[in-house]
């Protein structure tokens, strides 16, 4: 019944190159969305950097990249993904689009986690005469901690529906299987065992970020 | 130590401004615990914001320790405000660190050596009575533990002023009574000056020397609590006095009040010592005449005792009018009432 031409290892390189993928175009995008994200809130009307002219720019441009479904962003970036990394194919040539995909997601989660914290923590910063940097990183930040996990991990898990797209264009990575053996070969036990490894993959982050967060909240 | 000269605060939002402030004119001297006192929408909370410029005066000046902070470049001013401690309604605590990092908070931000932190700390959460809760989260604590925490990170920084911004508000009458305690304590032993925004006119009563009362972004009474708890001019400030000290003639006293023509009531107060002196006795005894007391009310201000008494007193003219300067005399403050 569940005859397959898939062996074993290709499962396993398709899961690393799933989680490698997943791993660096997080890292890659948390480092950009972050910053971002906090720029948000700190430029915005009221903030405590207030800056019309750069919030103004920022904002839609995030929205902008944020409008694009990542299957048309992937295909539209196609020649800049070649200029960065020579080719359009491959796992490597994936996590371009990804990052740019992500950056602008994890900034406008950062944004909403921090815009949680109360603003009388600002107040009361603000009050001990703290410099804007130290109110995000002695305050914004701490205080938004366990928010910020959940919002990664929401993040991440929006990465690996996106890296099993990338499979189209020859991504690599699980969704890559699904999408070759399971979806054009009519390969069954490829679709469902790519499905399942991909539910368990969500299942594994979701709980690890949610522990996360529960103890970084003191709960 | 506080001074704020014709300050003016405006809120511009569209084609909607909205003034918050009309001229303030204030002044709180060192050592003092001064009350600002008003009903919601007053502009109270306004003006606290002035002293340590969380809100900047649309026109006018605020001097805080000689300085004026209008002339303050945006790094001085971080360096005033940690002269300048706050407390909140809300207490505003970082849920996400313990009590110790709590209160810590303005060493770190002051790059203070951690020894130095920690022996600070653990003096200041001694004084608020805490020590053993350093290691607990904020939610673990009461309202009234919350506030004592805000008081020991206020004063962290040793300021020089502590502004209270409805401290107590959100606290019930008992824990109310205990943070005020604590915070003449801070006033006495760390002579700190202290600035009390309520609109609990018993919150004023029990800890302040000196009282303003705003209404609708004005200052409409300011003076020394004793005097007015004593004689309150404005209508809003006799409403305020009311809630704390019943100063008028109960109505069914006034219905049985029998209006017979060598009779006149009078409104005495006293205060201070004179308040315990048989006073009453003494003018019945040296004129005559005989006193009705229709009302009597004592309360105790600032250590200080005010009697706010009315009295009906019955006689010929002239005697009434010797009795009247006696009392006068003797520094009661006497007013006649005329129905």
């Amino acid at each position: 019944m569940f005859e397959t031409v898939i062996t074993l290892e290709q499962f396993l390189q398709a899961s690393i190159d799933t989680l490698y993928m997943v791993g660096m175009s997080l890292l890659i995008g948390s480092l950009v969305g972050i910053p971002l994200g906090i720029a948000l809130v700190v430029t915005r009307p009221g903030g405590i950097l207030e800056n019309k002219i750069f919030y103004s720019i920022l904002n839609p441009l995030i929205n902008i990249v944020r409008s694009l479904p990542f299957i048309i962003l992937m295909v539209a970036i196609i020649p800049f993904t070649r200029m960065i990394v020579g080719t359009s194919i491959g796992t490597n040539a994936a996590i371009v689009p990804l990052i740019i995909f992500i950056s602008p997601f994890i900034a406008r989660l950062v944004e909403n986690s921090l815009l949680e914290v109360n603003p009388g923590i600002i107040e009361a910063a603000e009050s001990m005469g703290a410099t804007p940097f130290q109110i995000i990183w002695h305050f914004l930040l701490p205080e938004a901690f366990g928010s910020l996990i959940l919002s990664i991990t929401t993040a991440t898990i929006g990465l690996i529906g996106a890296t099993a797209m990338a499979g189209t264009v020859g991504g690599g990575g699980v969704g890559d299987l699904a999408i070759v053996y399971g979806y054009q070969r009519f390969d069954t036990f490829a679709m469902v065992t790519t499905v399942i490894i991909l539910v368990i993959f969500v299942q594994i982050i979701q709980s690890t970020g949610n522990a996360l967060a529960r103890k970084a909240r003191k709960e | 130590m506080i001074e704020m000269k014709s300050v003016y605060k405006t809120y511009k939002r569209k084609d909607v401004t909205t003034e918050a402030l009309k001229g303030i004119d204030l002044k709180v001297e060192e050592g003092d615990i001064f009350g600002v006192i008003g009903y919601s929408g007053a502009g109270k909370s306004t003006l606290v914001r002035l002293v340590n410029y969380l809100e900047r005066p649309t026109d006018g000046e605020v001097i805080v320790d000689g300085q004026v902070l209008n002339h303050l470049s945006d790094s001085q001013l971080r360096a005033m405000k940690k002269q300048i401690g706050m407390i909140f309604q809300h207490f505003n605590l970082l849920e996400s660190k313990t009590i110790f990092d709590n209160v810590a908070i303005p060493l770190v931000l002051a790059k203070k050596p951690k020894e130095e932190i920690k022996q600070r700390v653990m003096e200041l959460l001694d004084f608020v009575g805490l020590r053993e809760k350093a290691k607990s989260y904020p939610r673990e604590l009461s309202g009234g533990q919350k506030q004592r925490v805000g008081i020991a990170r206020a004063l962290a920084s040793n300021p020089k002023i502590l502004l209270c911004d409805e401290a107590t508000s959100a606290l019930d009458p008992q824990t109310t009574q205990s943070i005020l305690q604590l915070l003449k304590r801070v006033n006495q032993e760390y002579n700190i000056t202290i600035m009390i925004i309520t609109h609990e006119m018993s919150v004023i009563q029990e800890v302040c020397n000196r009282v303003a009362v705003m209404e609708a972004g004005e200052i409409i009474e300011e003076g020394s609590v004793l005097d007015v708890f004593g004689h309150p001019k404005h209508p809003t400030t006799k409403n305020f006095v009311k809630t704390v000290i019943h100063n008028s003639i109960p109505e069914s006293v006034k219905r049985s009040l029998k209006k017979t023509g060598d009779s006149k009531v009078f409104r005495v107060e006293v205060k201070g010592e004179v308040a315990s002196e048989p006073i009453v006795h003494q003018v019945m005894k040296a004129h005559d005449i005989e006193v009705n007391i229709l009302f009597a009310n004592m309360t105790e201000i600032q250590e200080t005792t005010l009697v706010i008494m009315y009295l009906q007193i019955a006689g010929e003219a002239s005697a009434i009018e010797k009795a009247v300067q006696f009392l006068k005399d003797k520094g009661a403050g006497v007013e006649e009432v005329v129905e």
